[in-house]
């Protein structure tokens, strides 16, 4: 009998393991944002980078968001890799021009020949009381925004390989790191967010969603944090006797439909759960797929638990309110399966 | 740089401040220090949500704030508690708004104070049109912005200069350079050798002064603000001061800087320069240190007090402070919520 030891990471220790092992293959990678040399990143995401590979490859940037983020375009036609933190997504409101009308337009207006190989890093999310400024995903809104890949990992061994893709990839990808799923010291501890991660470099291609836990009930679409708390939902509705499919769609764009439909036209039902607004956002694209995708299959009208549009609140109990956790999920779904 | 009272407490001139306004603003500092370090401590026993201290900058806050009129504008940052209170924004108010209840974020009636903005930079243009329908409306009042030395960076500090400039409003710009955005040294944040000296690229007056000093900050402040209540325009305003604590609770400093500098800057201390002064005049003695700071804490533990009794903030509340009248998807949104936690 042989028994091997896993290694096992953090997701934020995983994320900045690829960074490390891209910039040890092709010095043409650079990393710039605010804060992210000598503290290492806000969340931790270039931790030991600085140490490494030195001031001009690991660039603490003044508070300019406009400025960085065009800079990083223009280093990335020239044929550099960049990789650019915006330190929270919510602070996208300062640099969004550069965002959607560049670095997302570019490649269109130059009939496709100008290439942004770059991948713009943010940290999104709530669940521990930092208001309304600093805890949005908003993913849906860059993913709604043509132009841009959008990836958002929940785990170790897929934050890796996305972000190692994410860097090879000649197309902007904007990846988005949910804090909740970092596995930081001073947030809940949460065991999903620590898990195998192979040392060698690999890829988890962009555009493919994964089945988190198979299941023949009812299917549960998700992304991010809320893919731990679908799995947690998912324990608890197994002993109640109902087996949940959580799918962990992983990148938003492209968005992989094929797996929501498949899934769908297995169970008949849908619920989709999103820590994003609930209006013109992600579940909303997600039941149009599975109603375009697989209409005759359901046996109940699609639901979703997402955040009212209202901003997240900053007091902790309506924080929790408003986000979607285990037991909204265990109640959509009991919803769903008496419909 | 202007400095009128040294750190070992000399005046350089004639002193500007009467003996009795010095001693009402070095109780004033006083207090906010209190506050400043009863929040610190309510954020480690988690009653409080994130806390950004300023303590060092007491004299920049107290001193900047003292020369205004009651219905002058200030628009803040996080980190500007104390120049809140003095400009009337209650101390109840100012925890509340930290212990998450945005009720804290709704000025009282008659106190011109917008609630302190959290992304960088962006609340310096409110201060511009704050100034321009007071023209408009032809009224006396200016407004006062603060902000830090890393929001210097970001172009929405460059268009508020120049909006201000181009069309002569009453702005103060005070830019209290604490020598960190984060960790961020103020070296690495600019080449321009001054904060102050950016002002000159908008045409506008310009003033370096020492941050830790309450006379030389109330002295350039009101001539700022007299500039600007006369139809002179904008000044730019940098107190050179530092953050003696972390920049957040959830901030580590030792990260990026080390303790013996700050060990050099607690010797700049800005209260002590004043109790020097005071003491050397007959106006301080440690009996009435010590029944200020008595005081104080009673005020602050009052504040405290009435902050945590504020009735509980129900869920109905987020959809109902969306806007004017509750539109169908949000009253929908409501119920459905409600329904969820059994209400
Ligand atoms: C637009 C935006 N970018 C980044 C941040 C993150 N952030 C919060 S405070 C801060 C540093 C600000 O430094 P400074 O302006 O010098 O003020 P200080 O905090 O030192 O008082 C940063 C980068 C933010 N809140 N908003």
């Amino acid at each position: 009998m042989t028994t091997t030891t896993e290694r096992k990471l953090t997701t934020q220790k995983a994320i900045a393991e690829a960074i490390a092992q891209e910039m040890e293959a092709d010095d043409s990678v650079f990393v710039m944002g605010e804060d992210v040399g000598v503290y290492g990143g806000i969340f931790g995401a270039t931790e030991g980078l600085l140490d490494r590979f030195g001031p001009d490859r690991v660039m603490d940037t003044p508070i300019s968001e406009t400025g960085f983020i065009g800079a990083g375009i223009g280093a990335a036609i020239n044929g550099m890799r960049p990789i650019v933190e915006l330190m929270f997504v919510d602070f996208f409101g300062v640099c969004m021009d550069q965002i959607y009308n560049n670095m997302a337009k570019i490649h269109y207006f130059s009939g496709g020949n100008v290439k942004v190989p770059m991948v713009l890093t943010t940290a999104c999310g709530g669940g521990y009381s930092d208001a309304g400024q600093h805890s949005q995903t908003l993913w849906g809104m860059f993913a709604h925004l043509p132009g841009m890949k959008v990836v958002v990992p929940s785990n170790p061994y897929d934050a890796k390989g996305l972000m190692i893709s994410a860097i090879r990839d000649d197309n902007p990808v904007v990846y988005m790191f949910h804090k909740g799923v970092l596995g930081l010291g001073w947030m809940t501890p949460n065991p999903r967010a620590i898990g195998p991660v192979p040392e060698e470099p690999y890829t988890v291609p962009i555009g493919k969603a994964a089945v988190a836990r198979e299941g023949s009930d009812v299917t549960v679409v998700t992304v991010g944090l809320t893919v731990h708390r679908a799995l947690d939902a998912a324990e608890t509705l197994a002993d109640k006797g109902i087996s949940a499919e959580v799918i962990d769609l992983r990148s938003l764009v492209p968005l992989d439909r094929e797996a929501i439909v498949e899934s769908v036209k297995k169970t008949h039902r849908l619920l989709v759960v999103d820590e994003d607004y609930r209006s013109f956002g992600m579940t909303g694209e997600v039941v149009a797929t599975a109603v375009e995708g697989a209409f005759d299959y359901l046996d109940a009208p699609p639901l979703r638990v997402a955040v009212p549009d209202v901003p997240i609140p900053y007091s902790r109990p309506l924080e929790q309110f408003v986000l979607p956790d285990a037991d909204k999920i265990v109640a959509g779904v009991e919803t769903l399966m008496a419909g | 740089m202007l400095q009128l009272l040294t750190p070992s407490g000399d005046v350089l001139g004639e002193p500007p401040l009467s003996v009795d306004l010095t001693r009402r603003l070095y109780r004033a500092m006083v207090y906010v220090r209190t506050f400043d370090r009863k929040c610190a401590a309510l954020q480690k026993q988690g009653r409080l949500a994130t806390y950004a201290p300023f303590e060092g900058q007491e004299a920049a806050q107290v001193g900047s704030a003292a020369p205004l009129d009651p219905e002058d504008w200030m628009v803040a940052s996080y980190r500007d508690a104390a120049a809140m209170w003095m400009q009337g924004y209650p101390w109840e108010l100012l925890i509340a708004w930290r212990t998450g209840d945005e009720r804290g974020g709704r000025p009282p009636e008659h106190v011109s104070v917008l609630p302190p903005s959290i992304t960088v930079g962006g609340h310096m243009l409110h201060a511009v049109g704050l100034a321009w329908s007071a023209r408009h409306f032809g009224e006396e009042r200016i407004a006062i912005t603060y902000f830090g030395d890393g929001a210097t960076s970001e172009g929405d500090f460059h268009e508020a200069m120049n909006l201000a400039a181009v069309y002569g409003l009453g702005v103060v710009f005070f830019c209290q350079n604490n020598q960190y955005a984060i960790s961020m040294p103020r070296t690495a944040q600019t080449r321009s050798e001054t904060i102050a000296e950016k002002a000159i690229a908008y045409g506008m007056p310009g003033v370096q002064v020492d941050g830790n000093d309450l006379f030389a900050v109330f002295t350039a402040t009101a001539e700022a603000i007299d500039r600007a209540r006369a139809g002179d325009g904008p000044t730019l305003i940098e107190a050179v001061t530092y953050r003696l604590g972390p920049h957040t609770t959830s901030d580590d400093p030792s990260r990026y800087r080390e303790e013996s500098e700050v060990e050099q800057w607690r010797r700049r201390d800005p209260l002590e320069r004043v109790r020097i002064f005071l003491s050397e005049r007959d106006a301080w003695t440690p009996e009435w240190q010590e029944r200020l700071e008595t005081e104080a804490s009673t005020e602050i533990e009052r504040a405290v007090e009435l902050a945590e009794g504020m009735d509980g903030l129900g869920p109905a509340r987020i959809f109902e402070a969306m806007f004017d009248e509750l539109p169908p998807h949000l009253v929908d949104q409501r119920a459905e919520a409600l329904r969820s936690v059994g209400q």
